[in-house]
């Protein structure tokens, strides 16, 4: 589990408490600007926001972590009962609320649902397409049945396309968006890594990535039937 | 999870989804050789963290005893389940760069050597493609002091019975391609027993670990049907030895940067000086592509190597040749540099191409007239007049030309380039030493 953002900072000590039992790592943030400073490289992976001490921080900060291009969640707040009506028009701002004092089974219980709808639970998560499949928890792939032994590069790039069937991307978009990083390849990588994936598929399967001429590949049908 | 993390968590669940066994981490010494050493999953995830410690001293050209312990450290990117063996106790292999304990990058690793020639040229804006086109022998397993048996007497494209090495290619190509090498043509060469595979392009780091990897692969499916492969450049005499012609291109982003729409053989100005480059300073990278004492022999007239330092369109006798993309398709543009063979290391080889090509563009250099006319018809006065040279004779005068050479000694790096000069001067005395059937033969009774 990843690293979970938690207002104020430092947290009223039961709140510290419940989320150290229930075995979740957590950093305190006193506001946006520190939310910032002590965010991981891959994100946080959730927020708690205990509202009652500081509610116009809590809901700045419920607001930074929000509107953004990659929002923060999910987004647990914990409010007093006098607080009940601040809920009203802030919907986007969070997931589900706790009142305080809470009990701390309740928390937990509430945390570890959000994060199973947010998918950092325990259910694998499987792509299936016209006999390929993709175990999105396992990294694993196969076609009819027959499992595929793919480099990652190979898999993510497979992954990607089946997520997006029918539709059209480019060399350069299939490069930021599979690669993303600088890479000895350049962006002729993307047809290499599709001619191999392509080999491994099978001839029978070698159509399920299309080239579409002077632009780039499509997976699988195009939703327009052509 | 940052990529590296992601990368790292695909090998570990890869293994434990798989069931692999065992995981061969794979590194190449200065001559070229893979060399392996096999850890248990258990092993895996400290490994890829922080890289396994080992003797580098037992290695040949790497650390010296005082400083012998380095790193090495798995490239996820290159993780792959190994399709041979048995199948009840997979197993998958890893290629490694080899570092220092205190983790800067050890100077004796030819694939940390290409990396830095790949890095000089990615700063200019230049991703590095090659294809090569490998040649090889099928022979019977060979006996000591016997001559090379061939499996078949076929011709070029042959597709009769007496091809009875095809299905060893076939095994092979499907071998390959499930390890993420793709192959464009394979055929029957000249020569009897002779067998040509072309891969598709690629980054030259991955194709240089695909070598390594090809190599391999040839030679294991060969042996698992009692064949010997060989990449020995010239095994029988009077027939064609075996090449790697190696294709070369220069991508800016999308573009190939060799591409002209307006010049009449399409060929950019950084594909000119490139070229001017390579023909400039090929004399000096020949001990690199061509680093056993045998190259020497197939490098001679007659036999579809190239002779001379020269370049044309469509002349197979030169050094570089410029094929002509079909349908003019300028993603196709690339020059052919024909003179390397598959014995050579090709992360050196492919580094000393790119060094001597980016010297050429660095400094811009110009491009010497093509010479289209058949070069072994010349006489070397004629040639002399063309000022056409040609590439060094024998292992001897290709060391003393790289010696010389500042350009091969800053892209290998001094620890690289001195062994490797201490290694082929001892090799080049070895076969000094050596008395020859055809000297017997010519001399014995003449004298």
């Amino acid at each position: 589990m990843d690293l979970v953002a938690v207002f104020p900072d430092p947290p009223p000590p039961e709140v510290a408490r419940t989320l150290d039992l229930a075995g979740y790592k957590w950093h305190g943030v006193g506001g946006a600007d520190d939310a910032t400073r002590h965010e991981p490289a891959n994100g946080w992976s959730g927020a708690v926001v205990a509202a009652d001490a500081d509610p116009d921080g809590a809901w700045a900060l419920c607001r930074a972590l929000r509107k953004r291009d990659a929002p923060v969640s999910p987004l647990l707040v914990l409010v007093n009962g006098s607080q009940l009506a601040d809920l009203e028009l802030r919907n986007d701002l969070f997931d589900d609320f706790c009142l305080t004092p809470f009990h701390p089974a309740e928390v937990e219980a509430r945390l570890k649902h959000l994060f199973w709808r947010g998918g950092d639970g325990v259910r694998p998560e499987l792509v299936e397409y016209s006999g390929l499949a993709l175990n999105l928890e396992t990294y694993q792939a196969s076609i009819a049945g027959r499992p595929l032994d793919l480099t990652y590069m190979e898999y993510e790039l497979l992954k990607f396309l089946a997520q997006h069937p029918g539709k059209v991307f480019t060399r350069e978009m299939l490069l930021s968006r599979v690669w993303g990083y600088e890479y000895y390849g350049g962006a002729r990588t993307v047809d290499v890594h599709i001619r191999r994936l392509r080999a491994k598929l099978g001839e029978e399967h070698a159509n399920l990535i299309q080239t579409v001429r002077s632009v780039g590949y499509r997976f699988g049908q195009s939703r327009w039937g052509a | 999870m940052g990529v590296l993390d992601q990368q790292r968590d695909y090998v570990l669940r890869t293994v434990e989804e798989r069931g692999v066994r065992l995981i061969r981490l794979w590194f190449t010494d200065i001559l070229g050789n893979l060399k392996s050493f096999a850890i248990s999953p258990a092993e895996l995830e400290n490994a890829l963290e922080d890289g396994m410690t080992f003797d580098g001293s037992s290695i040949d050209g790497f650390s010296r005893i005082q400083e012998s312990d380095v790193l090495a450290i798995p490239d996820p990117n290159t993780f792959e389940v190994l399709p041979w063996g048995d199948p009840k106790a997979t197993e998958a292999r890893v290629f490694c760069d080899i570092h220092h304990l205190d983790g800067t990058p050890f100077h004796g690793d030819p694939r940390g050597v290409l990396r830095r020639q790949l890095d000089a040229a990615r700063e200019l804006g230049y991703t590095f493609y090659v294809a090569p086109d490998i040649e090889f022998f099928y022979f019977a397993p060979p006996e000591r002091g016997h001559a090379p048996v061939p499996l078949d007497e076929g011709g070029f494209f042959d597709l009769t019975t007496t091809d009875v090495a095809g299905s060893l290619r076939k095994q092979t190509i499907r071998t390959l391609e499930t390890m993420s090498i793709p192959v464009e043509y394979s055929f029957h060469e000249d020569a009897p027993s002779q067998h040509e595979i072309d891969l598709r392009h690629t980054d030259a780091l991955t194709m240089a670990d695909s070598i390594m990897t090809f190599r391999l692969v040839v030679k294991e499916v060969a042996a698992a049907n009692g064949v010997h492969a060989t990449f020995m450049p010239k095994p029988l005499e009077g027939v064609q030895g075996s090449g790697m012609h190696v294709h070369l291109s220069l991508f800016e982003g999308e573009e190939n940067a060799f591409y002209a729409a307006d010049d009449p053989n399409n060929l950019s100005l950084v594909a000119k000086s490139f070229m001017a480059g390579l023909l400039r300073h090929a004399a000096e990278i020949t001990a690199i592509t061509n680093q056993t004492v045998n190259s020497y022999k197939r490098l001679v007239p007659g036999f579809e190597a190239p002779v001379h330092i020269s370049w044309a369109r469509n002349n197979r006798s030169g050094l570089i040749r410029v094929p002509i993309p079909k349908r003019g398709n300028p993603y196709a543009t690339r020059l052919e540099y024909r003179s390397a063979d598959p014995a050579c290391n090709p992360y050196l080889a492919f580094a000393v191409m790119l060094a001597a090509g980016m010297q050429g563009v660095k400094e811009g250099y110009e491009l010497p007239p093509e010479a289209d006319a058949n070069l072994f018809e010349m006489s070397d006065a004629d040639l002399g007049k063309l000022g056409i040279d040609q590439l060094p004779q024998s292992l001897s005068d290709s060391l003393k030309v790289m010696e010389r050479s500042s350009l091969v000694q800053d892209a290998l790096g001094d620890h690289i380039f001195e062994w490797f000069l201490r290694n082929k001067r001892s090799e080049w005395r070895a076969y000094k030493t050596h008395v020859s059937a055809f000297e017997i033969d010519r001399y014995l009774r003449a004298l």
